[in-house]
């Protein structure tokens, strides 16, 4: 059929079983838009930001488990993506992003809003082009599609010069991608199987460590029956929460700089780590002389440059998490390793996570738990702080997809963007994003977008007036030094909230008069008893965003704590410190 | 140690980049970098040299070979692959020293490309250590300038490196 560059993109879009990207425009993709304007069954979500379209299409990604399409303009447009891509890349997350280019004759010319996307977006993906030829635009973008979602997914760019999307060809778009140098392996070395079931099978201390490989690779179900079958306890990192519920008595809760006790005790002590789908990141390892080193380690991962990287590994499996698993669960038995798995049932019981505040505020670990009662279903998305890490321990996540963070690049801002995404694409889902006030600034336009699409995102900000964080580091090793991590308006901290929830904090912005502004619902809780009220009134509204400003208190900190470098078996929790 | 790595990729733009781009981003060393088209002139055949403990070289080869657009990654050490580098070399060759210099030029086989009245050009193949003792002896001269190729390489015996990423 005879049609221009654009036409097959929405052709192809159309192929891929895309209906909804997210995107904004500009003069190197008009042609795009003006084809967008006749196709309203691939429906586009307007941003107010580029870096939001590329966080709404991750959440998207990950909530649904489609891949999250975006759409940019050349230059500045491509520019204002690579946080967002960077963010998709580390958490391997699948995303198209199309963006625009300068007609090829001006291709280093340093024409107007010309950026060379391609090579600023190499290494933040997982692969990209640069189309220069009209003809192989069908080809690239089937490419595209199967090369975000399959092996490890990431994202993958297509930059696409003006001209080409205005070029008329008769082609087709290609039913069949044929890449010689790309085959990733699914099915795991059978022996390795064999070999890695037999030592869990006779481990004296076996352990699993699970990751966000699982959900990606849909690995719940088959991974929820060989927990039933050989009852051996589970961690999991950051980001493989939700694949078993926080309550399940052989889950000890996440591992790491913020992990629990029970959890970093358990890696500690355990002679059988058996990893799946985790990348042994240092914010989850802590010190890697002291990490696990009683253990042999098995290790199955899609990804073979994850294997060896960071520990040494025993059994390696290069493989799908899910397809691996399927294999192994038949060779396992029940663990004879009772008295281990007592013992450490026994630590989580002893160790309760303290919601405890030093100050007069609220307490953001109890505001997380009512959460949880108000949204036990909810789809939970973070910023990054201590927001971040206060939503891993204290919300009872239950299920896959459910949890969207930004878990390797740790980026502020990923949150609000990310839910909307998820919103968009789960309408019938609630999504909240715990932010904290610092991050939440950092994507806070994307409320025109949420208001516009009557997105009733919940936004429940943990608002200490400080990047939390980041002070709590000043705090504990630099002598409560507060170099300009305080957010009120001073710049300095001007003693302890205002009580009264009609009075604004001494503090800007005031983020329930923002709300408003935006035409979204706005409250804020100051005390206790508010804060189901407030939850259930945002549950009830269902057509617009809302923003909860919860005011925490200023001084909460993480327990328990790793200190940066130590071993997992040098915690500190809030008592000792 | 060096190490002698051959990849097979997809002749296509910004490949090389995306292969150079690695090495500076994950901080790996590159000492040489040397490329060009294959037989089949869909591929070509870079060759590079790097440096690392053998946990270094593996995560090198295992990258390099995540890339979409590899097809074939070889680790050669040197008793498993013929290398060469070339290196153009500029002399300066005042009157009582030409004969000698031609001379040693012949030792060496070395080509002498272009003949000035005070200067050389020369031409030297062959292994690393071949061009750097040419280079050590014409230092006893005046060396004005020098341009070294980087090495490649290809494995010994019969076995090609055609076809399926392996
Ligand atoms: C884009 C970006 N910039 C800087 C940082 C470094 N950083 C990590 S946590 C943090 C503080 C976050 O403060 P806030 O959003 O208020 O959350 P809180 O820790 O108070 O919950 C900062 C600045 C980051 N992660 N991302």
């Amino acid at each position: 059929m005879e049609r221009t560059g654009s036409q097959l993109i929405v052709e192809a879009l159309k192929k891929e079983g895309v209906d909804l990207i997210f995107g904004y425009p500009g003069g190197a993709v008009i042609p795009i838009f003006d084809v967008l304007y006749d196709h309203p069954e691939v429906e586009l979500v307007l941003n107010r930001h580029e870096q939001g379209s590329v966080h709404a299409a991750d959440g998207y990604a990950r909530a649904t488990g489609k891949v999250g399409v975006c759409l940019a303009t050349s230059g500045p447009g491509a520019t204002n993506t690579i946080t967002g891509l960077a963010t998709a890349n580390f958490d391997s997350i699948p995303i198209v992003c199309i963006t625009g280019q300068v007609p090829r004759n001006m291709i280093g010319n340093d024409a107007f809003q010309e950026a060379d996307t391609q090579g600023l977006t190499r290494p933040v993906s997982k692969h990209n082009y640069l189309v220069t030829r009209r003809a192989d635009l069908g080809r690239v973008l089937k490419e595209a599609f199967y090369i975000a979602q399959t092996g490890r997914p990431g994202p993958v760019i297509v930059d696409i010069p003006k001209d080409v999307l205005n070029t008329i060809l008769d082609d087709e778009y290609p039913e069949e991608v044929s890449l010689r140098g790309y085959n990733p392996v699914y099915k795991g070395h059978s022996r390795q199987i064999h070999k890695a079931a037999e030592a869990l099978n006779n481990a004296q201390k076996p352990l699993f460590y699970i990751g966000g490989g699982m959900h990606l690779s849909g690995a719940q179900d088959i991974f929820r029956q060989i927990v039933d079958k050989t009852g051996i306890p589970v961690t999991s990192s950051l980001m493989g929460l939700g694949i078993l519920e926080q309550e399940d008595p052989n889950f000890l809760g996440m591992i790491g700089m913020h992990g629990t006790v029970a959890a970093n005790q358990a890696i500690t002590d355990c002679d059988l780590l058996f990893s799946i789908g985790v990348r042994f990141d240092d914010r989850a390892t802590g010190d890697l002389n002291r990490f696990a080193t009683h253990a042999d380690i098995i290790h199955i991962d899609i990804d073979p440059t994850t294997i060896s990287r960071n520990v040494a590994v025993k059994i390696p499996i290069v493989g799908d998490a899910r397809t691996v698993l399927e294999e192994v669960a038949p060779l396992l038995e029940e663990s004879k390793a009772h008295d281990w798995i007592d013992e450490i049932k026994t630590r989580k019981k002893l160790n309760p996570l303290d919601e405890s505040v030093p100050g007069p505020g609220l307490s953001p670990g109890h505001i997380i738990r009512q959460i949880g009662h108000v949204f036990p279903q909810g789809i939970i998305c973070t910023e990054v702080g201590q927001n971040q890490m206060w939503t891993a321990l204290f919300y009872p996540f239950n299920r896959t997809r459910s949890w969207l963070t930004s878990g390797g690049l740790g980026t502020m801002g990923y949150g609000f963007p990310a839910a909307l995404g998820a919103q968009a694409g789960l309408p019938d889902k609630r999504v909240i994003d715990i932010a904290g006030d610092g991050s939440i600034q950092m994507n806070i336009q994307e409320l025109a977008t949420c208001v516009d699409q009557k997105l009733p995102v919940i936004i429940a900000i943990l608002n200490n007036g400080y990047l939390g964080m980041v002070r709590q580091w000043q705090e504990l090793f630099h002598k409560k030094r507060y170099s300009h991590t305080c957010l009120t308006a001073a710049g300095q901290d001007n003693g302890p909230w205002n009580t009264d929830a009609q009075t604004p904090p001494p503090y800007h912005p005031d983020f329930v008069m923002l709300a408003k502004a935006y035409g979204a619902e706005g409250i804020r809780v100051t005390k206790e008893e508010e804060i189901i009220p407030a939850l259930e009134k945002a549950k009830s509204i269902t057509d617009r965003p809302i923003v909860i400003d919860f005011l925490i208190d200023k001084e909460a900190n993480v327990w328990p704590m790793v200190p940066p470098g130590a071993g997992l078996d040098q915690y500190i929790t809030g008592q000792e410190a | 140690m060096r190490h002698i790595i051959s990849l097979l990729v997809e002749n296509k733009p910004g490949v090389v980049s995306r292969v150079s781009g690695l090495f500076s981003g994950r901080g790996y060393s590159l000492e040489s970098i040397t490329y060009g088209e294959t037989m089949d002139p869909s591929l070509c055949r870079v060759t590079l040299t790097s440096t690392g403990d053998e946990t270094a070289i593996e995560q090198i080869l295992k990258q390099l070979h995540r890339l979409i657009d590899t097809i074939k990654v070889q680790n050669l050490t040197d008793h498993k692959a013929i290398t060469r580098e070339l290196a153009i070399v500029k002399v300066r060759a005042d009157k009582g020293y030409r004969a000698e210099i031609i001379k040693m030029a012949e030792t060496y086989k070395a080509t002498v490309l272009d003949v000035s009245t005070d200067s050389f050009v020369m031409e030297i193949t062959g292994s690393t250590r071949k061009i750097e003792d040419f280079i050590e002896v014409m230092s006893e001269y005046t060396i004005l300038d020098i341009a070294r190729s980087g090495l490649v390489a290809l494995e010994k015996g019969s076995k090609t490196t055609k076809g399926k990423k392996s």
